[in-house]
This record gives structure tokens, C-alpha cells and sequence, in this order.
């Protein structure tokens, strides 16, 4: 099939393998084969374009869709009857439970289409699969001798076997790894589809200089490809202008490393979108105007809600004998090495915030604030709405009314930016610190 | 209700119509229960004119503030959709097709209103993009399968109102068990393949007749409090379907944008095209809103200096929230009318002088109780006091022009706030404050030029430069001018004088320069010796001669004549007779209602009995413990004496003590019975406690319950 080596490659090995399972049309196949690999890794590609390409009766299902039982069944059955059927017909299966799924299978399968040769079901992200029913997996392993049918069932996944496999045992399927690609792979995938209006030398160059860059980072092939969409224009930039030649790659490389460089900082973080970065290029902004996501962290919150926060840091991260120390005018002087038991003298903040009661917050509340704070609704209120803000979190569910207990999740630099805004040293009372 | 049945029995009472029907109409609450009509009537109606034209003054206002940040949206969306639109073959559009145009939203921490914003949102999206839009909330969404029914049926109730189909909606009941993503493409496919039909002229068609295809928004309400897993499957399964549904999101966040990264994996978030749009801060919404609604002329109501403290420090101290401030502006409006009986007269000028005429006895007696105006009399010259105490004709005149004087007085004291305002927003340190509402405190409050901060900001302005100051003046003619009323005309002449003679001075200045500047060339022939020597000298003579130069006599005159100003005009409220029309002061009452304290309450109630049940018997000096209290408030008194444990025994003890004192006196012995009574009364008493949260079973300790609050409140 000289069409399939050029649409699918670097992936000889595997499309052999897999094309010895199915064997001849007729043939019974392998009850189920379990594909794995990591992200990118063409399993999806290359299983598609294969059963395209021989013109085999399957039904591809991605499982992220099917949240239900119901939805998945019901999808592969109703694709089967298109597929059986030239004329589209509207009636709707339905199908709730594995049993009915076999009943119905059988039915779907008996027309002429499909009688005599082997029909393959691929269910893509199959680890879904084990979230849902526990007989829903181990039914579709052996579905070949459930059903008496001639239909392979293909499992596609990033996780490996070992992690599916049921504690009652099952059907063991035939593995099948897809190993990542390696970077002469990559490069040769993505030099493929190098765009009609140049040669093909000029951008395998290109990807040749971007994979310099990126191939540390992000071996994704799919991100890759976005990314070299992203910046061709640029690196064509100077060929359009007159300035280069396409042979002059040494020129053309110095062009656009930089710019390359920057863009792993921004753009393939999500810092800033596709768009603005494209916008970027052609007006030739400085990238370093445009902030990205991280650069707003500041958050405006009104007075009592900064003080309410900065004492629930402080009551998750300082233990709580130290409170008489920090917020008691006549504490005394207590030594850090004596007073603490052993488990205490290791960093808090290396351990995570702990949680901690209500009153505990309202104690230390009241003593941090200047003026006299009144317990009122507004209070209460603005320690609930931080909670949805996420900025505070609620930790056990049982006992709401009798006594919450909270965990404060912001970071060090930003409760010290708050801080720093009513000018509290927040460094001087956190016992880390002293 | 009696019944003329013998036996005992469940009798079942129809409402009675007749009398649901007698409602009492809403204006009669504000009689107080006073038979005096004292013009409650007039006075509802006035304060629903007032508040109707605030009201529409703030929507104005907050659309307004919210035009460009929708504009740009819009303009966002329909970028991001056009490449979908072309369907185009390109190379590269095919790539970047994949990923979801995302908006991210920064709106602030003042969820209260973004309710509204996304409202208004939805309206012009609907109006301009596209007639799809969905908004989604988090605690809609607790997995995959909520969030596409929610989608699919509001989106199909989009549909059904733009092309009124009933058939699609009984479609979609029958599918609303299992609405995955296939059916929400090809309902799509079906939706937009109609809107191409010719036949169908619908009003929406027209609006979005450039595109054939119109995008879906779907809009996250609450970025913040949506799941990881709900997410992230969402992202996933619509990136797949992107290219028959074209989906656009826009994410509400109301921290900071950081929160999509904590949220989304990077093999998610690679699936999306972000771009980030922040609102207006709602420290400066509020700074608008005050300026169109108090700072102004155009409402007779205001605020007193307490009352508006009180509104700005629930916003600034608690929640930030827009909504809540007008709420609170509404509650004092109507407070105001409700309380003040001469409110009447609290709106425009020509009306309330029309109004002074039609005045009961009574509302003259009230205009004589105010402390205002017997102040005002008491100034007056005896026969003048007389006629105005006893005369009602002559009262109703001098009522009229001392209106008339507060409506100017008025006038000029916001020309000459703002004027103040002018300079004192670009000092060093804000003595007077930054924000005007600030200032306007502060004036509120007193004689503004008796306080420290005056003082120190005339000492500012004395340091001005000269280029700092011309620009101020300017922005205060600016102001003056832009006052339809001549009140101040003569100040504006005063401003443009001084700016004349500044310009005088830049003149002057330059031939100075020029003079100088031959000096100095003569300077340069000498050697360095001489020229320090030669710099010394100068340094002497300009010392000695700190004569003041023209410059700085000027800007004597000019800081002059900002304080004659603020003197003449900013004179606090409380000295311009009638004030109390206008001014709403009861601070007290707005801070009850809008700041309120239930564990005060609870405690108020629990300790002192008598403030609510007002019963003569209860009334105790502190500390002790009335028997004849509520058992609850016994139990409550004896639990605040112990610590954090409580022995129930003892407790129980101490209860009993208390309740006999009483009998005690009478008969020492007591009965077995009463005994299981007060023991019950006791458990009784306990388990309430329990219920209100004061205290919890413990397992620490047998027979303790664990005390949960401390303090006096």
C-alpha cells in the first residue's frame, strides 16, 4: 500500500505489526489489542488512517465524550447501523447496560455488510473506560467470545496496561507500545507538511533550527507543529523583504533564534494567545510590552478581607502555641530551640498550611487590626466569599456549623504584597522567620 | 378562630378572601401611625420620582463604563470567529483552527455585581455577535454531563426564541437524559442551515445576517469555584468538535488570570487561545457613581458626613460591591422621606417653593422645631423673630428664599469642591486626601480650614512651580466654565487674571534669561579659582536679597485666594439653615440595617433580656441573674462564667440554684417533682444553647460539653 507509507510515517514497524493482527477481512482477529504510547505518539493517526485506508467497517468512540454508560453503547451501536445501512435512517437505539449492548451487537452485526468479515470497534482515551461500570472493560476484552461475532476491540491510551488491569482479572488484550519519536522523526514528520509556496529544503531548515530550540522542552509533536506554524512567517520574513536568500541560512537563523527563544517563554507557555503573538510579528511590537497571564497577579481586595487573609496565613503557618508569643503584649521572651517540640522546628512552610479553626482566625483578627472590629455579618460574609475565591479553603465537611476550620492557600509573595498595602510587616510575626 | 363545633376535632379554615383584598397601599407606611397626614402621600411620591432618576442615572453610568471593555470583546469574538468563518484551506488556518478562542475576564472581587455585568454582556453580545450566548455558573456544573444539558437546553431555548420552533423544544425533552456533544453539533448544523433559508425573516437574521454561521459563547460565570476534572473534559471534547461547533469561551475571573493555569493542565490549556480583558477598577466606579449622584445639583438629596462614611466603609472595608452601595443609597433616600417629615420639600427649587405654600400647621411647626432654623432666628432682630414664629405667611416666605439660598450655596460649593480638589490631588502625600469623595468628607465634617491637613496643603501649594500651578488654574477655569449658572463668574475672571499675569511672567522671564545669559558668558574667561570664587559671591547676593520675586508674590495671591475661596463657600452644611431637608443624618439606623451584627444581637438577647422583651421584672443590674428570666438566658449567664469545658453536673446545679432563689426563701424543702421539672427545663435550656451554637458534645471529658465562644460577643 504505497499510499499509507506516505501518510503515515516513522511508524513502519507498528502498521506492519497491526496489519499482520487483522490478517485477511474474513479472518477472526485478535479479540482486543491495547495500544499505548505517550501524547503524540501517532496512535490515534496511524489506527485511524489504517482502517481508512483498507476501507475496514469500524467505529472510532472517544470516551471523553461518553461520560455515561449509555451514551457510549448507544454511539457505537448507531454507528454500526449507519454503517450497515446506505440510507439514513433516524431510528435511535437505546441501550443501558452491557447485556443490551451484546443483544443489540449481535442484531446490528447480522446483515450483509458486516457478516463476513471483521469489524473493529476503537475506543480512543480508553482510561475513561475505568471510571465507569466495573463490567464495562472486561466485557469489551472478551466482546469477540461474548458476542460470537467476528469484531476486534482496539484500545487506545496514554497510561500502561498494568494500571487497567481489574483486581478479578480479565481478558488479557495484546499490547502494543508506541514508542515517543525520536528527534529525527520529528524532524522528518514536520518537514512534511512544509507549506506549497516553498521548497521543501527551505523549511526542513526552518524545523531543523526550531527543533534546536524546542526539542528540550516539548517533544510534542503536535505543539511543535503549532509552533512552527506560529513563527514560519517570521522566519520567512527576511526572503520576502530582499534582505536573504533561502540558501542563506546562517543569516535566516540568526533572524529568528531569538525570537524563537521568546516565544518558548510566552507563547508556548499560554502567556500570551496565538493571536497576539502573530499580531506581534507583523506590527514588530517588543514581545516584552505585551505582559502574559502571570505578570496580573495582583488581586484589589477591600481592607478587612486583606487583614482577614494575612491572619489566616498567619494561623496556618505559625503553630498555634506560638500565638501567645505574637499577638500577647506580655509574652515574655520564649527561646525558638526550647520551646518547640521536634516536629515543629522544621520549616512550616515546607510543610503546607495548616488548617485551623474560626475562632483562632477571629483571635488573631482582632489583634491585628488597628481600630476595633465588630463580629459582624460583613465579617463572616467576607471569610465565605474569600473561600469561593479560592484564596481560603474550607477543610472538612461534617462539621460546618459547630466549628469550620480553614486553610489559607495563597503563596508567601503574595500575602506579603497585601501586606505591604496597609502596612503590615507580616515577616515579624511569622514564626519561620524569627 | 372559633368553630361551633362541640367536638374536638381538625377543622380546616378557608382564607378569607375579603380580607386578603384590603391591602394597604405602600405610601400609608410612611405615616408613622400618626394621624397628621404630614404630606406622606407627596412625600412616597417624591421619593420614587428621586429614586427612578437615580436609578436610570446608574445604568447610564455603569453602561457607559462598560462600553469599551465591551466594545473590545466584541471585537475579540468576532475576530477569533472569522477564521472559522473563511473555512479557508489555508496551511496554517487549518492548524490554528484547533484551538478555542478564550476571553478571560478580570472583573474584580465584587461578585455581587458582576451578575449585572454579564447581563448587560449577554444583551450586547446578543445584539452584536450572535444570538447564541449561554452562561454557565459552577454550582450548575458539578460534572460534564450538567454542563452539556445546561448548554444544550439554553442554547436550544436561544434558538426556539430566535426562530420560535416548538417542535425543537419537545425534541430536546426527549433528549435531555443523554445530550453529548454530537447532538449539540448537528442541532447546530440544523440551526444555522435555517437561518440560511431565505424564507425566514427574523429580526435576529438581520442583526447577524454578515455571518452564516454564528459562534456560541458560552460564558463561565466563576471561573474560580469550577472543577479541574468538569473543566478540563469540557475543553477537551469541544476542542474535538471544534470545527463543526464553533465554540468561544469567556472566563469570569474575579481574582487574577493566574488562577487558568492553576486550574488547567498545560496539554489543556494548550487547547486554548487566551486573551486577557480586565474591567474597570471598582474603586473608581464608586468614585463616578458619587460624582453623578452626590457631587451634584442635579438630586437635592445628600448625605451628611457620618452617612456617607458609613456607605464608603462598608464598600472600601467589606465587599467592594457597586450594588450594595446603591442599595444603601436607596435605603437612606428612604429613610430620609420616611423620617423627615419636612422631606417634602427635598426636591427641585421651583417645585418645593410651590410646595412651601400648601404646608400644613403642623409641617410649619416642624419647620420651626429644626435646630437650623431656630438657630437662624435666634440671629434675627426681635421683630423679625416674632413674625416668624408667629406669623405662617411670613415664616413660608423666608422658608422660600432660605431654600432658595441652599440651592445656591450648594451650587457654588461643588465648583469650589472640585475646584479645591484640582489642587489638592497632586500633592505630595494627599494631605486632603487623593479621591475627591475624600475631600468631601472632610468638608462635611467641619471647617475645612480648621483642621491640621488644611494647613499643611496651603504650605504645599505655597511650594508649587510655576508650570504646575498655570495647569491647575487652567483645569479650575475649566471647571467653573463648564457650569451653566453665573454664581462664580467674578471668580473665573479672578482665575483668568492670574493666568494672564503668569503668562506676563514667562515673558519677563525670558528677557531675564537673556540678560543672564550675557552675565554668565562674561563668567567663563576666568579661571576655575575666580569662577567658584565669582559662584560664591553670587550665592551671598542672592540670599541676602531673598527679596520675593514677582513669581512668587503671584502664587501668594493665588494660594490667597484658594482659601478666601474655601472660606467663603465650603462652610459645612450645618450652618446653612433648612439643611436638615436635604440631609439625611441618621447614621445610626443605616448602620443596623446594612452593617449588622447577629452574635452582638444573640448576645444582647441572651444577656439582657430585657432590651427585647422589655419587661419591667427583667430589669437587672449587671451581673446578676434575674429567676425569672428565660431558662436560656439562665443557662447562657452560667455558661459564660466557665471556661472551655463543662461539667453538665455542676452546670445543672448552679441552673437550679437560680431558678428556686426565689422559693428557696418561702419553702426550704423541694419536691422530688419540681426537681424533674427544673431538670428538664435545664435540658431543655441546653439543647437550645446547643441549636444556637454555643456549645458541643464532647467525647474528651464524660458529662462536658465543650464550650465554641469567646469574649462578650
Amino acid at each position: 500500500m504505497p499510499h499509507l507509507e506516505n501518510t503515515v510515517l516513522c511508524r513502519e514497524s507498528q502498521v506492519s505489526t497491526l496489519q499482520s493482527l487483522f490478517g485477511e477481512r474474513h479472518h477472526f482477529s485478535f479479540p482486543s489489542i491495547f495500544i499505548y504510547g505517550h501524547t503524540a505518539s501517532g496512535k490515534t493517526y496511524v489506527t485511524q488512517t489504517l482502517l481508512k485506508t483498507s476501507e475496514l467497517p469500524h467505529v472510532f468512540v472517544n470516551c471523553v465524550e461518553c461520560f455515561t454508560i449509555r451514551l457510549l453503547l448507544e454511539q457505537i451501536l448507531n454507528k454500526l447501523t449507519h454503517y450497515s445501512s446506505e440510507d439514513d435512517c433516524s431510528t435511535q437505539m437505546s441501550c443501558d447496560t452491557f447485556n443490551d449492548f451484546v443483544r443489540l451487537f449481535k442484531q446490528v452485526t447480522n446483515v450483509e455488510g458486516l457478516k463476513d468479515q471483521t469489524v473493529y470497534i476503537v475506543l480512543d482515551k480508553a482510561e475513561y473506560l475505568r471510571d465507569m461500570e466495573a463490567n464495562l472493560l472486561p466485557g469489551f476484552l472478551r466482546l469477540q467470545e461474548l458476542t460470537d461475532r467476528n469484531v476486534t476491540v482496539l484500545f487506545l491510551s496514554e497510561i500502561v496496561w498494568e494500571k487497567f488491569r481489574p483486581n478479578a482479572g480479565c481478558f488479557e488484550p495484546f499490547v502494543l507500545y508506541f514508542p515517543d519519536y525520536s528527534i529525527g522523526n520529528l524532524q522528518k514528520i514536520l518537514s512534511h507538511d512544509h507549506p506549497p509556496e516553498h521548497s521543501a529544503d527551505f523549511y526542513a531548515a526552518y524545523i531543523n533550527i526550531l527543533l534546536g530550540v524546542f526539542y528540550t522542552v516539548c517533544r510534542d509533536l503536535k505543539e511543535l507543529r503549532h509552533l512552527a506554524v506560529l513563527n514560519f512567517p517570521k522566519y520567512c520574513e527576511p526572503v520576502v523583504k530582499g534582505e536573504a536568500s533561502e540558501r542563506d541560512t546562517r543569516k535566516l537563523w540568526r533572524n529568528i533564534e531569538p525570537h524563537l527563544k521568546k516565544a518558548m517563554q510566552t507563547v508556548y507557555l499560554r502567556e500570551i494567545s496565538s493571536s497576539q503573538w502573530e499580531k506581534i510579528q507583523k506590527d514588530d511590537i517588543d514581545p516584552g510590552q505585551l505582559k502574559g497571564l502571570s505578570a496580573y497577579t495582583h488581586v484589589e481586595l477591600p481592607y478587612y478581607s486583606k487583614f482577614i487573609l494575612i491572619a489566616a496565613y498567619l494561623a496556618s503557618y505559625n503553630p498555634t502555641r506560638t500565638d501567645k508569643r505574637f499577638f500577647l503584649k506580655h509574652h515574655g521572651k520564649i527561646k525558638k530551640t526550647n520551646f518547640l517540640k521536634k516536629h515543629e522546628k522544621t520549616s512550616n512552610h515546607l510543610l503546607g498550611p495548616k488548617s485551623f479553626p474560626l475562632d483562632r482566625l477571629l483571635a488573631i483578627l482582632y489583634s491585628i487590626v488597628d481600630s476595633r472590629v465588630a463580629p459582624t455579618a460583613n465579617i463572616f460574609s467576607q471569610i465565605t466569599s474569600l473561600v469561593t475565591l479560592q484564596l481560603l479553603a474550607l477543610v472538612g465537611h461534617d462539621d460546618q456549623l459547630d466549628g469550620p476550620k480553614y486553610k489559607c492557600t495563597v503563596s508567601l509573595d503574595f500575602i506579603r504584597a497585601i501586606a505591604r498595602t496597609v502596612n503590615f510587616d507580616i515577616i515579624k510575626y511569622l514564626y519561620d522567620f524569627l | 378562630m372559633a368553630t361551633s363545633s362541640v367536638s374536638k376535632g381538625c377543622f380546616v379554615f378557608k382564607p378569607n378572601f375579603k380580607r386578603r383584598k384590603i391591602s394597604v397601599p405602600v405610601e400609608d407606611y410612611f405615616n408613622k401611625g400618626k394621624s397628621v397626614s404630614e404630606d406622606s402621600k407627596l412625600r412616597f411620591e417624591t421619593y420614587q420620582l428621586i429614586w427612578q432618576q437615580m436609578k436610570s442615572e446608574t445604568e447610564q453610568l455603569q453602561e457607559e463604563l462598560n462600553k469599551n471593555l465591551f466594545d473590545n470583546l466584541t471585537e475579540f469574538l468576532q475576530k477569533s470567529h472569522s477564521g472559522f468563518q473563511k473555512n479557508s484551506r489555508d496551511w496554517s488556518c487549518q492548524i490554528k483552527l484547533r484551538e478555542i478562542p478564550v476571553a478571560a475576564l478580570v472583573l474584580g472581587v465584587n461578585v455581587t455585581d458582576h451578575d449585572l455585568t454579564f447581563r448587560s454582556l449577554t444583551e450586547t453580545l446578543q445584539n452584536n455577535v450572535t444570538p447564541y450566548v449561554v452562561s454557565l455558573q459552577a454550582k450548575d456544573c458539578p460534572d460534564v454531563k450538567h454542563v452539556l444539558q445546561k448548554l444544550a437546553s439554553q442554547l436550544v431555548g436561544c434558538g426556539v426564541a430566535a426562530e420560535s420552533k416548538a417542535e425543537q423544544r419537545t425534541q430536546v425533552s426527549q433528549k435531555r437524559e443523554c445530550c453529548s456533544m454530537d447532538f449539540l453539533s448537528s442541532w447546530y448544523r440544523n440551526a444555522t442551515q435555517k437561518k440560511i433559508d431565505p424564507k425566514l425573516p427574523s429580526k435576529k437574521r438581520t442583526l447577524s445576517s454578515h455571518w452564516q454561521s454564528p459562534p456560541v459563547v458560552l460564558i463561565l460565570k466563576d471561573l474560580e469555584s469550577f472543577t479541574t476534572k468538569v473543566l478540563q473534559d469540557f475543553l477537551i471534547i469541544s476542542s474535538q468538535h471544534r470545527h463543526e461547533f464553533p465554540l468561544i469561551l469567556i472566563f469570569g475571573i474575579a481574582t487574577s488570570p493566574i488562577i487558568i493555569h492553576r486550574l488547567l493542565p498545560h496539554a489543556v490549556s494548550s487547547l486554548l487561545c487566551i486573551e486577557l480583558f480586565q474591567s474597570l477598577s471598582c474603586k473608581e466606579h464608586l468614585t463616578t457613581v458619587l460624582e453623578k449622584l452626590l457631587l451634584t445639583t442635579q438630586f437635592p438629596f445628600k448625605l451628611s458626613e457620618k452617612v456617607l462614611q458609613i456607605l464608603t466603609n462598608i464598600f472600601l472595608y467589606h465587599d467592594f460591591s457597586i450594588k450594595n452601595f446603591i442599595k444603601g443609597l436607596q435605603l437612606s433616600l428612604l429613610e430620609h422621606f420616611y423620617s423627615q417629615p419636612l422631606s417634602v420639600l427635598c426636591c427641585s427649587l421651583p417645585e418645593a417653593k410651590r410646595r412651601i405654600n400648601f404646608l400644613s400647621d403642623d409641617q410649619c411647626e416642624n419647620i420651626r422645631r429644626l435646630p437650623s432654623f431656630r438657630r437662624y432666628v435666634e440671629n434675627q432682630t426681635s421683630e423679625k423673630q416674632i413674625a416668624l414664629l408667629t406669623n405662617e405667611r411670613f415664616l413660608k416666605e423666608q422658608a422660600q428664599s432660605l431654600l432658595e439660598n441652599l440651592h445656591v450655596y450648594h451650587t457654588n460649593y461643588f465648583l469650589v469642591l472640585r475646584c479645591l480638589h484640582k489642587f489638592t490631588c497632586s500633592l505630595p502625600k494627599y494631605p486632603l486626601g487623593r479621591q475627591i469623595r475624600e475631600l468631601y468628607c472632610t468638608c462635611l465634617e467641619k471647617n475645612p480650614w480648621e483642621s491640621e491637613e488644611y494647613a499643611s496643603t496651603l504650605q504645599l501649594l505655597r511650594m508649587l512651580a510655576k508650570d504646575e500651578l498655570a495647569i491647575i488654574l487652567q483645569k479650575c477655569l475649566a471647571v467653573l466654565k463648564s457650569s451653566s449658572g453665573t454664581q462664580l463668574g467674578s471668580t473665573a475672571q479672578r482665575i483668568e487674571e492670574f493666568l494672564a499675569q503668569f503668562q506676563s511672567l514667562d515673558a519677563e522671564a525670558r528677557e531675564e534669561e537673556d540678560a543672564s545669559g550675557s552675565q554668565s558668558k562674561g563668567l567663563q574667561k576666568t579661571d576655575l579659582y575666580h569662577l567658584q570664587k565669582s559662584l560664591l559671591e553670587m550665592k551671598e547676593l542672592r540670599r541676602t536679597s531673598r527679596k520675593q520675586n514677582e513669581f512668587e508674590v503671584l502664587r501668594e495671591k493665588v494660594v490667597d485666594f484658594v482659601d478666601s475661596l474655601v472660606r467663603e463657600f465650603l462652610l459645612p452644611p450645618e450652618t446653612q439653615p433648612l439643611h436638615e431637608v436635604m440631609y439625611f443624618s441618621a447614621a445610626h439606623p443605616l448602620r443596623e440595617h446594612l452593617n449588622a451584627a447577629p452574635r452582638i444581637a444573640l448576645h444582647t438577647a441572651l444577656n439582657n433580656p430585657y432590651y427585647y422583651l422589655k419587661n419591667e421584672a427583667l430589669k437587672s443590674e449587671e451581673g446578676c441573674i434575674p429567676n425569672i428570666a428565660p431558662d436560656i438566658c439562665i443557662a447562657y449567664k452560667l455558661h459564660l462564667e466557665c471556661s472551655r469545658l463543662i461539667n453538665l453536673v455542676d452546670w445543672s446545679e448552679a441552673f437550679a440554684t437560680v431558678v428556686t432563689a426565689a422559693e428557696m426563701n418561702a419553702s426550704s424543702t423541694v419536691s422530688e417533682e419540681m426537681d424533674e421539672v427544673i431538670h428538664a427545663r435545664f435540658i431543655r435550656a441546653v439543647s437550645e444553647l446547643e441549636l444556637l451554637g454555643f456549645i458541643k458534645p464532647t467525647k474528651q471529658k464524660t458529662d462536658h460539653v465543650t464550650r465554641l465562644t469567646w469574649g462578650g460577643c
